[in-house]
């Protein structure tokens, strides 16, 4: 049944390892610039309010494969923008991390946003009134504790961002899908063996993520 | 205005958020300038590359309306195939039966695992002359279809369980008092109650089946909206204009729905007739992290 994999032409390992790597450089990157969204969606200033709440809905509002399909065809093919990379491999998975930062942030900063929300009024009253400033209230009363509500829903976001990678596949990144497309077309007869790898692998990266994080999610919650 | 994190402005703070916003006017005018200006390097600010979209009518008689007409058909129909079998996926999954609990709650989680593009990839291998043979013109349409049922009847699932768990205890106990069964407490109780508070959540759903046809037109030659990209630019060459251009169309649609969402969702909330449960936009996946809900 699994035979067509003795042939050694299909790196499975290899493909869901690109898969790895796009969820983690695309993690740390829209976590970088969902807290920055927050951080605009909560301030002071009207300007910087009207900003991310603007990008968040136009962004969330559009699909993902838009975005990576712009991030290659407009960026790269047409105002060349190679974010550095020097060969077609680089480039491509380069353009998706970037496409996918843009996308998974809105879901990253409205995850905070709820959790700022949970942090009850009287800590930034408190912190007020000891006379620090928006921006203290924000990063040593506030956010602190808004991060350990949100580990939940982040996980949720993390998830989603995992099989959110597949996408990369319609700019020609080699990662776990583009990978499985090939098989199907190439060994038609063992549909369900190749569906079986892939639906494994996806289950593996992302039962123990969820299972991880739901534990870690219980641990650090503020108890009120 | 104020809120948890700042008082009122006064006279000082209003003189800092004026910087504030004057620094950020001028960082994103420099980022708008340099995209602008690169743009204008390769012609694509040109006038004929943007008119097309105003003056020449078939680019939306012969690409864009009829794009987004199979967008919303696929939407729609995955939506109405998914809604019943969600439902009762999610009824399953309450079972007092662990025959019935157990590998329910294994199928929804399976398939809530698994990328919506790799359902749709094994749908189209699915539907070749080998097992279904669906004539090759409709496949990409059934596939889409199909990966877009597997992956949100799970999803639904889940909303539908959320929406029963939702209610108020007193009703399943009030059902219990006047002598119902458990099936004629389902039935005439928890779920009509249970629909009308899960559908912001299911409103909202419909957002994310509208954006994953998309996937479906970038890798299985579907000819949805997105997919229009490649016959317009080539007629036009203008990628960029279209792209954003084919963006609007989906946030106004997307965004009516959103918007249609949480009015439901504070009507219902506000409403004197129901118990006031509501599944929530985002209550779903809080309730559903792979990890707390239980099942396998």
């Amino acid at each position: 049944m699994f035979d067509f994999l003795d042939s050694g032409q299909y790196d499975v390992l290899g493909a869901f390892w690109v898969t790895v790597q796009l969820t983690l450089y695309s993690a740390a990157g829209s976590l970088i610039w969902g807290t920055a969204l927050a951080g605009m969606r909560v301030s002071p200033v009207p300007l910087l309010r009207g900003f991310g709440t603007a990008y968040v809905n136009l962004v969330r509002n559009t699909p993902l494969t838009l975005l990576i399909i712009g991030c290659s065809l407009g960026l790269n093919q047409t105002l060349g923008i190679a974010l550095g990379g020097s060969t077609f491999k680089e480039i491509g998975f380069r353009l998706a991390v970037l496409g996918f930062i843009a996308y998974t942030g809105t879901f990253v900063c409205e995850a905070l946003r709820s959790g700022i929300n949970t942090v009850p009024l009287g800590q930034a009253e408190a912190a007020r009134a000891l006379g620090l400033s928006f921006f203290q209230v924000l990063t040593l009363i506030v956010l602190p504790q808004a991060f350990r509500a949100v580990v939940a829903p982040l996980a949720n976001v993390l998830i989603a961002l995992t099989k959110n990678t597949t996408v990369a596949a319609a700019i020609g990144v080699a990662e776990a899908a583009l990978l499985m497309k090939e098989m199907l077309e190439n060994e038609p007869q063992a549909l369900f063996a190749v569906f079986a790898i892939f639906a494994l692998g996806f289950v593996l990266l992302t039962l123990p993520t969820g299972l991880l994080l739901g534990w870690v999610a219980k641990r650090v919650a503020v108890k009120r | 205005m104020s809120s948890v994190l700042y008082d009122t402005p006064g006279p000082k703070a209003k003189v800092r958020n004026w910087i504030y916003s004057g620094i950020f006017v001028v960082l994103f005018g420099l980022v708008l300038w340099w995209a602008l200006s690169l743009m204008g390097e390769k012609g694509q600010l040109d006038a004929d590359k943007w008119t097309p979209f105003v003056t020449d009518s078939r680019v939306w008689t012969t690409y864009l309306l009829p794009g987004l007409l199979e967008t919303l058909k696929a939407g729609a129909l995955a939506m109405v195939i998914a809604l019943p079998l969600g439902a009762l996926l999610g009824i399953g999954r309450l079972s007092d039966h662990a025959w019935v609990r157990g590998p329910v709650g294994t199928w929804v989680e399976f398939f809530r695992a698994i990328p919506v593009l790799m359902l749709m990839l094994f749908g189209n291998a699915l539907m070749a002359p080998r097992f279904l043979d669906v004539p090759s013109d409709t496949r990409p349409f059934w596939a889409v279809v199909m990966g877009l049922v597997l992956y949100n009847s799970a999803v639904i699932a889940e909303i539908v369980r959320a929406g029963v768990l939702s209610l108020p205890h007193g009703q399943s106990d009030a059902a219990k008092a006047i002598g119902m069964r458990k099936g004629q407490t389902m039935v005439y109780v928890l779920i009509p109650q249970a629909v009308t508070a899960m559908l912001p959540a299911l409103v909202s759903q419909l957002v994310v089946i509208l954006k994953d046809t998309a996937i479906g037109g970038a890798l299985l030659g579907f000819a949805e909206l997105l997919s229009m990209n490649r016959q317009i630019s080539a007629n036009y060459s203008n990628a960029i204009a279209t792209l954003v251009v084919i963006a609007l169309i989906y946030i106004a649609v997307n965004f009516a729905l959103t918007s249609f969402a949480s009015v439901l969702e504070g009507r219902l909330r506000k409403s004197k007739k129901s118990t006031g449960a509501v599944v929530g936009v985002n209550d779903v996946n809080d309730m559903a992290t792979g990890a707390n809900s239980g099942g396998i």
